[in-house]
């Protein structure tokens, strides 16, 4: 089993941290992991993406440069990635923030309101973990249960009273997935 | 081992450090090896008797080195290779001086400033001295980020026992990239004792002065103090060797390929194989010395060779030399920053097996 993510939007959007929960919670089910950021003159508000390998053999290369599962946060990140996605692979997008649709036919894509749950949940922070909880519910790589614990590890004590919301997001982004 | 924790191949080497006992960390920054000064300056004033200093530029760095390598010191400096190219001069001395350190490059795109991405392009630099001089260092390097602790450790090591610098050569993904570490609990071998360190003398004191020098004007001198230098790398060749070998017994193909690369060629080896093609890989773990043994003992039976560099070709000319005309050695190498995909690696093989055919 191997499963591999590319994982785009913009810098703030907490799209790093989608990868590394994702990581970190295969890495304790048992899994091998690698997370891969991509890396330049960054900034909030500029491209940011992560690659995420998970599989139950040694990882050859960490880079995905053909996505089989690709998860796009904004609009720029739809327009890049698109092209490059393996053709049968899977499309997880936030229409929130994306008013089109990726223009292949051979690609299967869920559009999830992140934005717009997280704000409804109260706490619009949570539009990341909305996804990530798509993710879940649509790939089945890691439990929520998983996910939780990487994120209480991640927070430590101190955000540990911003867990519950955090799971509340998931949630409602596994059920707008299914 | 500890618990596994999922770390940055530059924090993970940072923190490998201070378990083997590295207390001085000089440095500048550069991207993309930030990550080992920017955590050495959170955890070294912790560490007692730890300091962290980041100096106002490579040059001064490697200094600082040198002089805390003289007094005995563990000490580690990290760069990327403009930055190390900047370090050269420092590095001849500390060879020329006969101590032991540290140094971590996280090779980027080249040449000049180049870009930030990953590249393996000063291969030549680490394997031929890189500065001014006959000399040699001990160059490790690592494909994942847990054998880059380990690798680390065993840096510190290598440098007290030979009295000489130890290279790691990274690259911007080896960095960069964030996989699952275990930290094996730190334990010193029996290494010399630091007489020659320079830590105060007094008389009576019931040693000679430590001299730290590598002027030699008399050339017979220079000359013998140079022999002494290789007769230690001959023993370094015999006894630090390193590298991986899979699949090559049967292998009619065999990649050579170090590092990030060599990750890549491991994912291209196994699909060739579901495609019914015998190919194998030899990595090497330590790029000086390299690895003859195992290319020459496949090049007995291999068809060929290919070698996949980031890039134009530098360790090429080594597997060239090992294989010593018996068998073809191509090449595939990206460049700038770009790294090899497997389809390239896979497309290279299929196109060197038809060909045979």
């Amino acid at each position: 089993m191997e499963a591999q993510f590319l994982i785009a939007g913009f810098g703030g959007q907490g799209v790093l941290l989608i990868g590394q929960l994702l990581a970190k919670a295969a890495m304790h089910d048992g899994m091998n992991v690698s997370w891969m950021p991509s890396y330049g003159p960054e900034m909030r508000g500029g491209e940011a993406n992560c690659a995420v390998v998970v599989s139950d053999e040694p990882i050859g290369s960490p880079l995905v440069t053909e996505p089989p599962i690709a998860v796009i946060m904004n609009k720029p990140s739809m327009l890049k990635f698109t092209p490059s996605m393996e053709k049968g692979g899977l499309m997880l997008y936030n229409s929130s923030l994306i008013d089109i649709e990726p223009d292949r036919e051979d690609i299967t894509a869920v559009a999830i309101d992140c934005n717009g749950i997280a704000e409804k949940l109260g706490n619009a922070r949570t539009a990341n973990m909305v996804m990530l909880g798509a993710i879940i519910q649509r790939t089945g790589v890691i439990s929520i249960d998983s996910a939780m614990e990487a994120l209480k590890a991640t927070f430590g004590p101190k955000k540990e009273h911003l867990l519950p919301i955090n799971r509340a997001a998931m949630e409602a982004g596994a059920e707008a997935a299914k | 081992m500890g618990q596994k924790m999922l770390m940055k191949g530059n924090e993970a080497i940072a923190e490998a450090a201070i378990q083997a006992g590295c207390r001085f960390f000089f440095g500048y920054p550069i991207t993309p090896q930030n990550q080992i000064p920017e955590y050495m300056s959170k955890r070294l004033p912790k560490v007692e008797g730890g300091c962290f200093l980041q100096a106002e530029s490579e040059v001064a760095a490697i200094n600082m080195v040198y002089g805390a390598a003289g007094a005995g010191a563990r000490v580690m400096t990290s760069s990327s290779s403009p930055g190390i190219s900047l370090k050269q001069e420092g590095i001849s001395y500390i060879v020329g001086a006969e101590l032991p350190c540290v140094i971590v490059n996280m090779v980027r795109g080249g040449p000049g400033l180049g870009s930030i991405q990953p590249a393996q392009s000063d291969y030549y630099q680490s394997t031929r001295g890189g500065g001014h001089g006959d000399y040699r260092m001990l160059v490790l390097a690592p494909s994942s980020v847990q054998e880059a602790v380990e690798l680390t450790q065993k840096a510190f090591d290598l440098a007290d026992k030979y009295r000489n610098p130890v290279l790691i050569m990274g690259d911007g993904l080896i960095g960069q990239m964030m996989e699952p570490v275990e930290m094996p609990e730190y334990v010193k071998p029996e290494l010399p004792e630091k007489t020659w360190a320079a830590t105060g003398w007094k008389p009576g004191c019931g040693r000679d002065r430590a001299i730290i020098n590598s002027l030699y004007i008399d050339p017979n001198v220079l000359e013998q103090h140079n022999r002494k230098l290789f007769a230690k790398y001959a023993v370094m060749e015999q006894e630090e060797c390193r590298w991986q070998e899979e699949m090559t017994d049967d292998a009619d193909y065999v990649i050579v390929a170090y590092g990030t690369t060599a990750r890549i060629a491991r994912s291209a080896m196994r699909k060739l194989r579901e495609n019914g093609i015998k190919v194998g890989l030899i990595r090497p773990i330590t790029l000086w010395p390299f690895p003859n043994a195992p290319i020459q003992k496949a090049a007995e039976h291999a068809k060929a060779f290919l070698t996949v560099e980031m890039s134009m070709g530098q360790m090429v000319d080594d597997v060239r030399l090992a294989v010593n005309g018996k068998k073809p050695v191509e090449f595939y190498g990206r460049t700038g920053g770009i790294v090899p995909t497997v389809r390239e690696i896979v497309e290279q093989i299929e196109n060197m097996a038809k060909e045979a055919k």
